[in-house]
């Protein structure tokens, strides 16, 4: 190697002139040219596989921050107490009537039951200190159950009750028995007690539903998505049913009918740029117009979902567009060649073959309704919603609006409910959006 | 109730009507259906559109003339003593009065003549919609009744039917048009009521932004608490800070993506910026505030600044991030649009392909990608979730990232959320920033695309 460089030298001392095409490209510095070039060359490249993996990193920082912090969501601690329905605290007249046993003090019988479970507990504090074991829904379950069965009146059984939330936190590790009894919401006594339980296989935490099954609450250990759940699929439902007709209909029009002229360019810029208008401003325009125009009930689907509607309106009409314009001109040609009308040209012919892409476009559309929250917010469907709606003009909540409302309380249950939450509002999008890929697959069509 | 009824009727009605006319075409053509002009599903629709449109139409006028016509009957009726007790307040005592009718009770015990109009709304609101339902459906029958008595051999189904389905399509792409116009006029009205009270130079040019202490309507009116100028500075500053982030890594993907990776690598790549751009953004607020706010706050403790709990700095890179699939999906499609006679070009002058980019396809994708990055400007300023929950709402005027700052869109959606009241400068001043959000953004959007429709002109 260093001969032939030696060598070429030589050449170039002797003819500086007549340096011959092959020998110029060997000359030292030339080289080193070709080396810097090429070393630019790959940090070039790298940079290009470092912004990849930058998207990379995040997302998966972010997808386990959400399932680190969700999974708890899904596990519930709970205590087993021996409670004996007393007739005299439950039932006192004897009449077993349902006022009665609806008004009665059933955190007495919990508080009985703590009693007798720790007999050594006697000040007044202390047997505070220790009902706040259980959650503040427990006297509610034990309503529901005497209520469903008043035979319960008089026997003693072992319920199993949920535990407060602070509990909750501190057998799943979320608060910290290392930390200074002034700085958690636990007290060192609390602890004892919740230890004590624990060995006497009294309390556990178990794989639970709650999240999913329960209507929406104050308190973290009872809060659910039931309701939300419910709430976002009468939305969609909405949205779908005046989205999907009127944008595919207008698609139709501009693709297929629409002369070329300012209008009808008018229309097509409004379009692109609805498209691209901040979603709050769909919010803003539904409180000035659907609710304060026309009078509609605030919080309610039907609000919600026309807001959507009007945001995925131009998102639906672009990805039919596409897909009518993706079907080749000579079928249009043929059919219309064999005496079909314009509109039987279109419905019988383009719009079938156009169908599984306006269906893609649709759901990823859809998806994007889902996982809206700000024009939501607007139309006050942030308000607390502890039932589930049945009509689409109940108020209600939203999966993503939900979320961010737990995501503003302050307890720390909230942030497992909170990831548990965007767990299943993702697992809803993925399915939609496999829904729109599996649909793409199957039925797409190159011509 | 009656509503269903009257829609479920009018379902039946409709698809009775198809098949009756249809019948009825088969009957009139009395052997061979060529002796009929259209063929005889069109006869069916015809009867259809007849028995179905009508009725239709007249449902529609009444929900959107319903609830107001009836207010200002019952409110009408009421005593003056009884207007002048709310103050001249309408919108209170109509809200009143629509809580009575839905029969929720409010603590205090309500005037005996409210209750009085309350049950006189919904006495008229169930006789309104008897009427409906009565009205309506022989609306319904008549339409199918005269449609079926019409079909003959030389009726033009076809044609009238087409008609009538092309001017509903035309009714359908004209409705991007209304929700224009809506959005523009409902801006437009409920700004000027907030300029009413607030002067636009004020609000434009004031450096005091406080709206969310006065919360009763004589508070704090007067005090220059409605400059908006530190929200447009936070708006600009938290989008800065997006782009910083979001403009190279999503270029730069784009770049790799399109020229570099295999198909192989493409396909493996693509589906993660696709699932970067479809996580809702109140995920990317959750994760702000949880996880980047901390980071940001330790990061900065550690090197000696003073980092507040909600930084500009922890908002803004997570909305670059979420900003990166947007910028790295549009500046594909324009890299791709580039023509590959002008790298085969390059390349025959001996470019290598780093070169090749940065000299030549770059230059000649710089109007689209200007457009895309103009287009993800407009979506950074129009992102709600991801600064209310991780930029806050304290209005610093400051360039400082780590300082608190706020936005426009965390204003707006703070001060609709928990306020029902319309007559609040607080409550209107949302629209005001709104109106300001919407032009802004209409413009970067009006300009970008049509720079990218130039740029995708020039190489077809």
């Amino acid at each position: 190697m260093t001969d032939i460089v030696a060598h070429s030298e030589t050449i170039e001392q002797a003819v500086p002139q007549a340096l011959s095409p092959s020998s110029r490209y060997k000359t030292e510095e030339f080289a080193a040219r070709v080396r810097r070039r090429h070393k630019s060359e790959s940090r070039f490249r790298w940079l290009g596989i470092g912004a990849i993996s930058i998207a990379a990193v995040v997302l998966v920082t972010l997808i386990s921050t959400v399932v680190l912090n969700g999974y708890t969501g899904f596990f519930q601690t709970r205590i087993e107490l021996a409670i004996t329905f007393d007739p005299e605290v439950i039932d006192p007249s004897g009449t077993r009537s349902a006022d009665d046993i609806s008004g009665a003090d059933y955190l007495k019988l919990i508080r009985d039951a703590l009693a007798a479970a720790f007999p050594e507990i006697t000040s007044r504090e202390d047997r505070r200190a220790v009902v706040d074991l259980v959650s503040s829904g427990a006297p509610f379950q034990l309503r529901q159950m005497v209520m469903a069965d008043p035979n319960l009146i008089g026997t003693t059984k072992t319920i199993t009750l949920l535990a407060s939330d602070n509990v909750d936190q501190l057998m799943k590790g979320h608060i910290a028995r290392s930390l200074p009894e002034i700085q958690r919401n636990v007290s060192d006594r609390q602890i004892g007690w919740v230890d004590a339980l624990a060995g006497r296989g009294q309390l556990g935490t178990f794989f639970s539903l709650d999240v999913v099954t329960q209507n929406n609450s104050r308190q973290p250990e009872l809060a659910g998505m039931r309701g939300a759940i419910i709430g976002s699929f009468l939305t969609l439902l909405i949205t779908m049913v005046l989205a999907v007709p009127v944008g595919v209909a207008a698609a139709v029009y501009l693709e297929e009918f629409a002369p070329k002229n300012r209008w009808t360019d008018l229309i097509e810029v409004n379009i692109n740029n609805l498209a691209a208008v901040p979603s709050i401003v769909f919010g803003l325009l539904g409180l000035a117009m659907f609710l304060n125009f026309f009078g509609l009930p605030r919080s309610a689907p039907l609000v919600g979902g026309m807001v959507l509607a009007l945001m995925t309106l131009p998102i639906v009409i672009i990805a039919s567009r596409a897909a009518l314009k993706a079907v080749p001109p000579s079928i249009r040609e043929a059919a219309l060649g064999i005496g079909a009308s314009p509109l039987q040209v279109v419905t019988h012919h383009v719009l079938p073959l156009a169908m599984p892409g306006i269906l893609t476009g649709t759901i990823i559309g859809m998806g994007h309704a889902l996982g809206e929250t700000a024009p939501l917010l607007m139309i006050g469907m942030v308000a607390f919603v502890a039932d589930t709606p049945t009509s689409v003009s109940d108020p209600a909540s939203v999966l993503p609006v939900q979320i961010y409302m737990w995501a503003e309380s302050a307890e720390r249950g909230w942030v497992e409910r909170t990831a548990a939450a965007i767990m299943i509002l993702l697992t809803f999008l993925i399915l939609m959006n496999g829904l729109a890929v599996y649909l793409r697959r199957k039925f797409e069509r190159r011509w | 109730m009656q509503i269903s009824i009257f829609l479920g009727l009018l379902l039946i009605l409709t698809v009775a009507g198809y098949y009756i006319g249809q019948r009825r075409a088969f009957v009139v053509a009395d052997g061979p259906i060529s002796r009929l002009h259209s063929v005889p599903g069109y006869y069916g629709a015809y009867v259809a559109l007849w028995a179905g449109l009508p009725a239709l139409l007249l449902c529609l006028v009444f929900f959107m003339v319903e609830g107001s016509l009836l207010l200002r009957l019952v409110v009408g009726g009421l005593p003056d003593h009884l207007i002048a007790g709310y103050d001249q307040n309408l919108d209170l005592m109509r809200a009143d009065i629509l809580n009575l009718a839905a029969g929720i009770t409010t603590g205090r015990v309500p005037d005996p003549e409210l209750v009085a109009a309350a049950a006189r709304y919904n006495f008229l609101h169930e006789l309104g919609n008897w009427s409906l339902l009565a009205v309506g459906s022989a609306m319904a029958l008549f339409g199918l009744v005269h449609a079926r008595r019409r079909i003959n051999c030389d009726l033009r189904a076809r044609n009238q039917v087409e008609a009538v389905i092309e001017i509903m399509m035309v009714i359908c792409s004209l409705v991007a048009i209304l929700t224009t116009v809506g959005i523009v006029l409902s801006m437009l009205f409920e700004a000027l009521r907030f300029f009413a009270k607030v002067p636009v130079t004020e609000f434009l040019f004031g450096l005091q932004w406080n709206a969310q202490a006065s919360i009763r309507a004589d508070q704090a009116m007067g005090a220059g608490s409605f400059g908006a100028v530190p929200v447009f500075a936070g708006t600009l500053l938290i989008t800065a800070i997006a782009m910083l982030v979001a403009v190279p890594v999503g270029l730069l993907a784009a770049i790799y993506m399109s020229e570099y990776a295999s198909p192989r690598t493409r396909t493996a790549v693509k589906p993660l910026l696709e699932v970067l751009a479809g996580i809702p953004t109140v995920v990317y607020g959750f994760f702000a505030a949880l996880t980047m706010a901390p980071v940001v706050r330790q990061l900065g403790g550690s090197l000696g600044f003073e980092t507040s709990a909600q930084s500009a700095l922890a908002a803004g890179i997570v909305m670059g991030i979420m900003i990166v699939p947007y910028v790295s999906s549009l500046s594909d499609d324009v890299i791709n649009s580039v023509p590959q006679s002008l790298r085969d070009g390059s390349y025959a002058l001996g470019a290598t392909k780093s070169e090749t980019i940065l000299q030549v396809i770059l230059p000649a994708a710089l109007p689209g990608i200007v457009g895309a990055i103009m287009l993800a400007i407009s979506r950074a300023i129009g992102e709600t979730m991801i600064v209310t929950m991780a930029a806050g709402l304290s209005a610093n005027l400051t360039a400082n990232p780590l300082e608190a700052v706020t936005t426009v869109t965390a204003q707006i959606a703070s001060t609709i959320k928990g306020d029902q009241e319309f007559d609040s400068a607080k409550t209107l001043s949302a629209f005001g920033l709104g109106l300001v959000l919407f032009v802004v953004t209409l413009c970067l959007n009006v300009i970008a695309l049509r720079m990218v429709q130039k740029f995708r002109e020039k190489y077809d």
